[in-house]
């Protein structure tokens, strides 16, 4: 039985549709990626899968006693909260010291159990994020855009990690990307949205497919078609050609 | 003991104290400041309501004031910023109350004592329903904490973690609604949020955990209330807002302090 499966989802906002009609399956320990311009509806997507987003049509439905890693896009944590990552760690999970430990070691953060959340970088933020989201071996690991204001060689490092996590743990993972280049030599599958399942299949064949070139042009410029659909949020990679075609 | 008018009134404002502290932290977390005031500006209504139909005042006010909070929290995200909603709603809430109670004739009210409070005045009866109502606010938190604190954080971590933090918010809402309609009598309705977000924010530069931060709350919370009982009596000044008056004072020297050690020596 698959791990997760979306069966015919609509979802709308108001007037705006922003899903139609989208199924998606997603199997034990494989490495699922969705791609797609803004708006085009990846995070209400993966809200629809934890039950952040009631669908107007259709279902998701989970695997019984699934468990479930998220890795939100940001967060904010507002600085009038103290709070250590050890207690943020073990929030909603019951879990022993030491396997926080052993979480932010295998995270490649160690030593920080006592710092502020609040004191953390980007980088360190993101893996306690992450280890957070491993601290309870989940079937299934979702990650919305959780490089998000990590340079090229933390995000990079942050991918080799998750890789790492699957072949360890064999613990699935769906996650939404705009770094195509990442996306396409770390995933098993690659699903291509904008409002409705656009093309879906392994890497190779999603980047020859006419619907994925349409969205996001050949070659070395699909990568650079990607960034400029988003203008409404700072990055700071990307804008440098030769990074973005590597 | 109870038959000290002093030692009724110490009682009602640390009871108070008790269910405000843990409830303005998350208003601090939250950024829900104005959200406290409406829903304690809309609790003027519920006096004048109660008056009219000789319901008791607690009855009144927190009906109002539950109303007001739901109000909010279902028109939020449908086309007013939240603090233009807010002001909308809260200062509607208090004209419409003040207007209504104006035509209360036959009944002699002092509007400045629920507007300011009138904790000299607390009877047994007003200290079993703030302790009442306290006790079930602090037990709702409490009851709640960790889903509070991850709904707080992030609502998606929440439902990850399989729960609704609507339900949460929920929580939130109706221990406002509880808080303000008890604590009406001690601070009345212009100083409840004061009660509310004042001590939590003195407790942070102190705490480093979320729940070491509602715990110095309480005590400065506690602290202002006995503290300013004890001025008010002294220097013969009204109690509520000497209550308050300590706690804006411990605000200020516990800032100070925290500002001092982040500079370091």
């Amino acid at each position: 039985m698959p791990l997760v499966s979306v069966e015919g989802l609509s979802i709308r906002y108001g007037a705006n549709t922003v899903l139609l009609h989208v199924d998606m399956v997603i199997e034990p320990g494989e490495i699922v990626t969705i791609v797609g311009p803004n708006g085009s509806g990846k995070t209400s997507l993966l809200r629809a899968v934890i039950g952040a987003t009631k669908p107007v049509a259709g279902r998701v439905v989970q695997k019984p006693g699934l468990k479930i890693g998220y890795v939100p896009q940001k967060l904010h944590i507002d600085p009038t909260l103290p709070i250590t990552v050890e207690r943020f760690m073990r929030l909603t999970n019951q879990v022993s010291r030491q396997r926080c430990v052993d979480a932010l070691d295998s995270a490649g953060v160690p030593d920080l159990l006592k710092r502020q959340m609040s004191q953390l970088s980007g980088g360190q933020f993101q893996r306690v994020l992450l280890a957070r989201a491993l601290i309870n071996q989940p079937d299934i690991l979702l990650l919305d855009e959780a490089t998000q204001g990590l340079d090229q060689r933390g995000s990079a490092a942050f991918y080799q990690q998750i890789e790492t996590v699957r072949r360890e743990t064999g613990c699935a993972i769906l996650m939404i990307s705009h770094e195509l280049h990442v996306v396409m030599s770390a995933s098993d599958r690659v699903i291509c949205l904008n409002g409705h399942v656009c093309c879906e299949g392994s890497p190779a064949v999603v980047a020859s497919a006419p619907e994925y070139r349409a969205l996001f042009g050949t070659g070395t410029g699909g990568a650079l078609a990607l960034y400029q659909h988003h203008h409404d949020h700072h990055h700071d990679h990307g804008e440098n050609p030769k990074e973005a075609a590597e | 003991m109870l038959d000290d008018f002093m030692t009724r009134a110490t009682l009602a404002g640390v009871g108070v104290a008790f269910a405000a502290a843990p409830l303005g932290c998350f208003v601090v977390w939250r950024r829900m400041a104005y959200f406290g005031d409406a829903t304690a500006h809309a609790a003027i209504l519920g006096v004048a309501l109660s008056l009219t139909f000789q319901m008791s005042i607690f009855t009144g006010a927190l009906a109002v004031a539950l109303i007001m909070a739901l109000t909010v929290t279902l028109l939020t995200g449908r086309g007013y910023a939240m603090d233009t909603l807010l002001g909308v709603l809260a200062h509607s809430a208090l004209a419409f109350g003040l207007v209504a109670v104006s035509f209360l004739s036959g009944v002699r009210i002092d509007l400045m004592a629920y507007l300011f409070g009138d904790i000299l005045a607390v009877s047994r009866a007003d200290l079993a329903v703030i302790w009442g109502g306290a006790s079930l606010v602090v037990a709702l938190i409490a009851w709640r904490w960790s889903q509070l604190l991850t709904a707080t954080l992030n609502e998606e971590l929440a439902y990850a973690s399989g729960f609704d933090p609507r339900r949460e918010q929920l929580v939130l809402t109706l221990s406002l609604a509880v808080t303000v309609a008890v604590a009406i009598k001690v601070v009345g309705v212009l100083l409840i949020a004061a009660m509310l977000i004042i001590p939590a924010a003195a407790a942070r530069s102190l705490a480093r955990s979320p729940e070491s931060m509602a715990l110095i709350a309480a005590a400065i919370g506690a602290f202002s209330a006995v503290a300013g009982l004890r001025s008010a009596y002294v220097f013969d000044t009204p109690a509520g807002p000497s209550i308050v008056c300590v706690a804006a004072i411990l605000f200020a020297c516990f800032s100070l302090i925290g500002w001092q050690t982040r500079r370091g020596p």
